[in-house]
């Protein structure tokens, strides 16, 4: 019997028990679209978080003070304060590191500020001119503070997007003065909004003048340097950048044991592995509950298989004695499990990647809408190939049992 | 008795089934050799072993003991797969509950043998004719379940004749049919042999072995008698009912 003859039969099986049918393609719809559906928001999710990764800056490498122990305990990440104005003055040196753009300080403040009556609580930042180019902030009004506002610690402050609307409530914050720490500041500029979420809103910002920050609002801990982002001139320098800079500050700070630096440095690229790998976990555990369902999908086709078989055992004796051979009528009953799973597949291929594209819209509560979830051709083909391979295994074992069926009992069945 | 070379050959053919702890002792030695182009009524009540006998002429199962030749192949020696074959190829089966696959046209139903034999040569053709000869050719694409008893058997016939078997297996062919419509059967049958078909007939009514022209008959197991007989006449194309197969025929 030819493979079109089995589908023929296959398809004709079906219609017979067309609720039966139905309802035994929803096991493997439901189980395909699940798997479609949950591996796109994961893929959303993971491609949302490389985005604001992205948009920390280009080519960025962030260069931290390695913990300190006191006491032979470790005082945790940062805790330690070994980054100085030379080492900034140092990266900046071309003839020395000649695939760094700029680098820059930082200095983080926590500061409480007011507006007339408002007030909001937002991470102040200290840092250079370069600041805005170097993480990728644009100016959305005003302009960003100049050189010499860092020479002369002049109290000026650029504001992002989230301070602007919670503490100015829709008037031009430009030219306004605002108390931080109370401390009075003149508003110079603001930042476009970057709109994203998952690494910190990167909107709550206010940044200073470096030296402005260490005056007026690190509170006595002196030209504290918290990090020092070093921006690389391409993408492809990024690793030479970030070697320069190992090198520079291993040689200033005299470090004995390269292997154990008394600061650490990460790339954009670094931070990116990481939360990939993050992301890549939440997906394939996504995928894995999804692929239960799945599973019990191919349970069901087995079960109505053998009732399938059961109750055609009549049939399959009138085609043993006719002439079918064991091939003919275990072809038969594995297409049709196999057309079952497979169309069930694709159904649910369809209405998972139907859900996929109208899940946004969907907003439960409170929480902030999913991040769009992005199918994968992949993992279309392969949960197509999964819910006919699930045809085929769980197919076989009813299908075996019909073609093994003696013709004269399988006649005698009533 | 006969010179022509036999098509059926049994000899010392028994058949034993184990139903639990018992043996059962279906056929206890049967010599048996059928010619091609007679018409044999196998007979016996229930139990006399007639439906054991069927299955192994049938191909359907092979005997404990003893030797079946078939065409001069010994069944025996054959797997599973060379027997569909026979099944497929050399045998035509009607059935007391004519068997037809539900849910399939006559048409569908008549070229089945053909789907398995894998030949394709004009197959809608040949189900067609096949049907014609029966008389059912304005049934072809009726399921079965809206034709009558005698027309499903007439569909059964087409279907088992439609490989040009070597022999015809009827198992109680009219059991399942009203008075008129196994008189239509059985002049069916008596034509397709007039026409050279070799057919065996398992039956247990009398009247019904009187249209073949040798009828064996069977007891715990053996064979009582086999005589041979002057077929009853059939009564004729004047019985309306007869026409389309008449028809079919000429």
């Amino acid at each position: 019997m030819s493979v079109g003859e089995a589908l023929r039969l296959a398809w004709q099986g079906l219609l017979a028990n067309r609720l039966r049918s139905g309802l035994t393609m929803l096991g493997i719809l439901i189980g395909v679209g699940a798997v479609i559906l949950l591996v796109a928001v994961g893929n959303g999710a993971s491609i949302k978080v490389q985005n604001q990764v992205q948009a920390l800056g280009s080519n960025i490498v962030y260069i931290y003070p390695s913990s300190t122990k006191a006491g032979g305990v470790s005082q945790g990440f940062g805790s330690g304060s070994t980054l100085t104005q030379a080492d900034v003055n140092a990266l900046n040196d071309r003839s020395q590191a000649p695939d760094i753009v700029t680098a820059i300080p930082v200095a983080q403040a926590s500061g409480n500020m007011t507006w007339q009556n408002q007030n909001w609580f937002a991470q102040t930042t200290g840092s250079t001119q370069d600041f805005a180019q170097v993480r990728a902030y644009d100016i959305k009004t005003g302009a960003m503070f100049t050189a010499a506002d860092v020479t002369s610690s002049s109290k000026v402050v650029v504001v992002g997007q989230t301070v602007v609307d919670n503490l100015f409530q829709g008037q031009d914050p430009v030219g306004q003065q605002i108390k931080i720490n109370r401390v009075t500041f003149t508003v110079v500029g603001t930042f476009a909004s970057k709109g994203s979420a998952a690494l910190g809103n990167q909107d709550n910002v206010a940044v200073v003048p470096i030296t402005t920050a260490w005056n007026y609002l690190t509170g006595g801990r002196g030209k504290n340097i918290s990090q020092i982002v070093i921006q690389a001139t391409s993408a492809d320098t990024v690793k030479a950048a970030q070697t320069e800079a190992t090198n520079i500050l291993l040689n200033l700070h005299q470090v004995a044991d390269p292997t154990n630096p008394d600061f650490t440095s990460q790339s954009q690229q670094d931070i990116l592995n990481a939360t990939s790998q993050i992301t890549g976990t939440l997906t394939v555990l996504l995928g894995a509950i999804a692929a239960i369902s799945l599973v019990v999908g191919g349970i069901g086709i087995m079960n109505i298989m053998l009732v399938t078989v059961t109750e055609r055992t009549r049939e399959i004796g009138i085609r043993k004695a006719i002439g079918a051979r064991r091939r003919d009528i275990l072809l038969q009953f594995l297409i049709e499990s196999m057309v079952l799973s497979g169309l069930g597949g694709l159904l649910g291929i369809a209405s998972g990647w139907l859900i996929a594209t109208q899940i946004t819209s969907i907003k439960i509560g409170s929480l902030a809408s999913l991040p769009q979830p992005v199918v994968s051709i992949p993992s279309v083909l392969l949960a197509f190939g999964v819910s006919v391979g699930i045809g085929l295994f769980f197919g076989i074992y009813p299908a075996n049992r019909a073609a093994g069926l003696h013709p004269i009992e399988a006649l005698r069945y009533e | 008795m006969d010179s022509r070379q036999p098509l059926i050959s049994l000899n010392g053919v028994t058949k034993v089934y184990r139903m639990g702890e018992i043996e059962v002792q279906a056929l206890r030695g049967i010599d048996l050799q059928i010619v091609e182009g007679e018409f044999i009524a196998i007979m016996g009540a229930s139990g006399s072993g007639k439906s054991t006998l069927m299955n192994l002429i049938g191909c359907l199962d092979t005997p404990s003991e003893g030797t079946y030749l078939l065409e001069d192949v010994d069944v025996a020696e054959l797997d599973d797969d060379s027997l569909a074959m026979i099944r497929n190829l050399r045998i035509g089966f009607v059935f007391q509950s004519f068997n037809l696959i539900p849910r399939s046209t006559a048409l569908h139903n008549v070229e089945m043998p053909l789907i398995y034999a894998g030949d394709s040569a004009q197959r809608l053709e040949r189900a067609l004719a096949a049907l014609d000869l029966v008389g059912l050719a304005d049934r072809a694409h009726h399921q079965p379940s809206e034709l009558s008893g005698g027309q499903q058997q007439r569909v059964a016939i087409a279907r088992a004749l439609i490989t040009e078997p070597a022999i015809l297996l009827a198992d109680e062919p009219t059991g399942n049919l009203d008075t008129e419509s196994s008189l239509e059967i059985m002049r069916l049958l008596t034509r397709l042999n007039e026409q050279g078909r070799t057919i065996v007939l398992i039956t247990h009514e009398g009247d019904i072995a009187t249209f073949a022209s040798r009828v064996v008959r069977l007891r715990d197991g053996l064979i009582l008698s086999d005589d041979r007989q002057v077929p009853r006449e059939p009564a004729g194309a004047e019985a309306p009912s007869e026409q389309a197969a008449a028809e079919a025929v000429s």
